[in-house]
């Protein structure tokens, strides 16, 4: 293989792009994973999918757009999650299918050619730019730096709401806090990963980190390291092979967790606890 | 008065179209071991969840260790209340381990921004050996039993280093063992941190035996409130759970023996 290619600025700016959008998902993807709100995550990537068509259909900033209304997706889902509805599933589901219909209903009315439209589904890491490279350095800083500054916050947010709530900790703010990372997130990283694949991005690495550890440090360390490695395998596959890069990106963080599902000590857990059971006995 | 650390003022809650507490008055002083009991949707964790500013009050007033409630406005007193909340579900392979649970009841304390020292260590240490899970702090939390679970439910609230502890069936779903063993736990506790205590049970043999006053709930309203021997009649409890008196007599007969 030739890898003089390194040395052109585009594929160091994809190397870039797949480290930081690969730290950003993942890291968003420990809460979606924890907080078992999968379908909020996807619901909120096809939110912003929809809202980044809208921007280039009235013709303003996709991102724009797409920051825009995967927030105001957040703010109608937020308080169904956040009063505990017993399947806020079925409500989800109604947005999630909107924003897909929207989506595709802007497409149809944008005029001419719909290359924009297609970048932004499908995600093209290799001609991202100087400023695509900014902002997703910006979201993964802030990502990383607000996750460490309110560890505590956030670790006990996960673990119960009620829980965090009755020691006293404001727990609806960090639930927010954590719908709106995920917004910013997902803007983000649309046009390098694309509004359809954004959310395995997020999902799989987070996912894997799971069947691995009982602990939520290494968690979100682990997620943070399968999320670039992700990225840069599936950078490499793209390049070397001229298929879309989005694709392979998901597709080798689809990979990762299921060589994690293989090898997770987690499937242990019955024989594992079926010890102390047989120990009570008489 | 300064004594009466709990003052709720015909407090009256809904959720949707469920009127779960139709003006409630309770006053409670410090130092005193409350029993709360009824069936079923009585509205005893309602009743719960106004103490520590949880619930959201359609009307009435309440004050708590001399906080005013409004709804969302009671952080900082929840700060100073252990809760100890109905049975949870929790994933089995949640990666957060027994000592990091008990330690989220000092996170209110600590405030946003600062990080456990060694002193919190301390503190939830000592609420765990106080629990007797000492052997088992490093275990993830999903894999705990029933009555695992509550032990470290009320070292978490321990660890506030709480006025008043509240407590929501803390022995539903445990076997008779486990039960006396978290009725004495609780009681030990309540004397020798100078706690409040509201203890609130649907369970007939579940009666703390201690108790200093016991409260009836049924539909949504408090039925009687008064000493338990005076109150806790079979004539008493088979109005409260519409059981026949016989049935009653011989459910307390096989009632969990508490020495303490
Ligand atoms: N989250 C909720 N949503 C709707 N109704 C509720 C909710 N929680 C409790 N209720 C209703 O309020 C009433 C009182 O409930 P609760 O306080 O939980 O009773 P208890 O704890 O005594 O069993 C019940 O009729 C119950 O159905
Ligand atoms: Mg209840």
């Amino acid at each position: 293989m030739d890898f003089s290619i390194f040395g052109y600025q585009f594929m160091q700016n994809a190397i870039l792009s797949a480290f930081l959008g690969g730290i950003a998902c993942a890291t968003i993807g420990v809460f979606v994973v924890l907080m078992h709100m999968p379908f909020i995550g996807v619901c909120m990537s096809h939110a912003a999918f929809a809202g980044a068509l809208l921007g280039l259909w009235l013709g303003f900033n996709p991102l724009v757009g797409a920051f825009g209304v995967s927030l105001l997706s957040a703010a109608i889902i937020g308080p169904l999650a956040d009063r505990g509805e017993l399947s806020p599933e079925t409500s989800i589901g109604v947005i999630f299918s909107l924003m897909l219909g929207l989506a595709f209903l802007f497409m149809g009315l944008m005029p001419g050619t719909k290359s924009g439209a297609l970048e932004l589904l499908w995600g093209s890491i290799l001609t991202n730019t100087r400023s695509d490279i900014i902002l997703l350095g910006i979201v993964a800083f802030v990502v990383v730096a607000l996750v460490f500054l309110f560890y505590k916050e956030i670790q006990a947010t996960i673990f119960n709401r009620d829980t965090a709530l009755a020691v006293g900790i404001p727990a609806a703010v960090f639930l927010y806090g954590i719908l709106f990372l995920t917004g910013a997130t997902i803007t983000a990283s649309l046009r390098s990963i694309g509004g359809l694949l954004i959310f395995s991005l997020i999902l799989n690495p987070a996912a894997a980190a799971y069947q691995l550890t009982y602990n939520m440090k290494t968690m979100f360390l682990l997620a943070a390291a399968f999320g670039v490695l992700s990225g840069w395998v599936g950078l490499l596959f793209s390049y070397f092979f001229n298929l879309p890069s989005g694709a392979t990106i998901v597709v080798t963080s689809s990979v990762i967790f299921l060589i994690a599902a293989i090898f997770s000590p987690k499937r242990k857990v019955k024989g594992w606890q079926s010890k102390p059971l047989q120990e009570e006995q008489p | 008065m300064d004594n009466e650390l709990i003052v709720i003022d015909n407090a009256v809650v809904s959720y949707r179209e469920d009127i779960a507490l139709r003006g409630v008055s309770l006053k409670v002083s410090k130092g005193e071991f409350v029993g709360i009991i009824g069936p079923n949707g009585a509205g005893k964790t309602t009743l719960l969840t106004v103490v520590n500013g949880m619930g959201k009050l359609l009307a009435g007033k309440v004050r708590v260790l001399g906080h005013y409630l409004r709804s969302g406005n009671g952080h900082s007193l929840r700060k100073k209340v252990g809760y100890v909340p109905q049975v949870q579900n929790i994933d089995p392979r949640m990666p957060i381990c027994v000592r990091e649970v008990v330690m989220i009841g000092r996170y209110g304390i600590l405030g946003i921004l600062s990080r456990p020292g060694r002193d919190d260590y301390e503190i939830v240490d000592e609420a765990i050996e106080l629990v007797g899970m000492s052997h088992l702090a490093r275990r993830p939390i999903g894999h705990l039993s029933g009555g695992e679970l509550q032990r470290v439910s009320i070292a978490r609230a321990l660890a506030q280093q709480p006025e008043m502890l509240l407590l929501d069936e803390p022995t539903a779903s445990l076997d008779w063992k486990a039960q006396s063993d978290i009725l004495e736990l609780v009681k030990m506790v309540h004397d020798t941190r100078f706690l409040t205590t509201l203890f609130v049970t649907h369970d007939l043999s579940c009666l703390p035996v201690t108790c200093d006053r016991v409260v009836l709930m049924k539909e949504g309203i408090i039925w009687g409130e008064g000493p338990p021997e005076e109150l806790l009649t079979d004539d008493n409890l088979s109005r409260l759970y519409d059981m026949p008196v016989s049935v009653v007599r011989s459910r307390r007969e096989k009632a969990v023996p508490v020495h303490l």
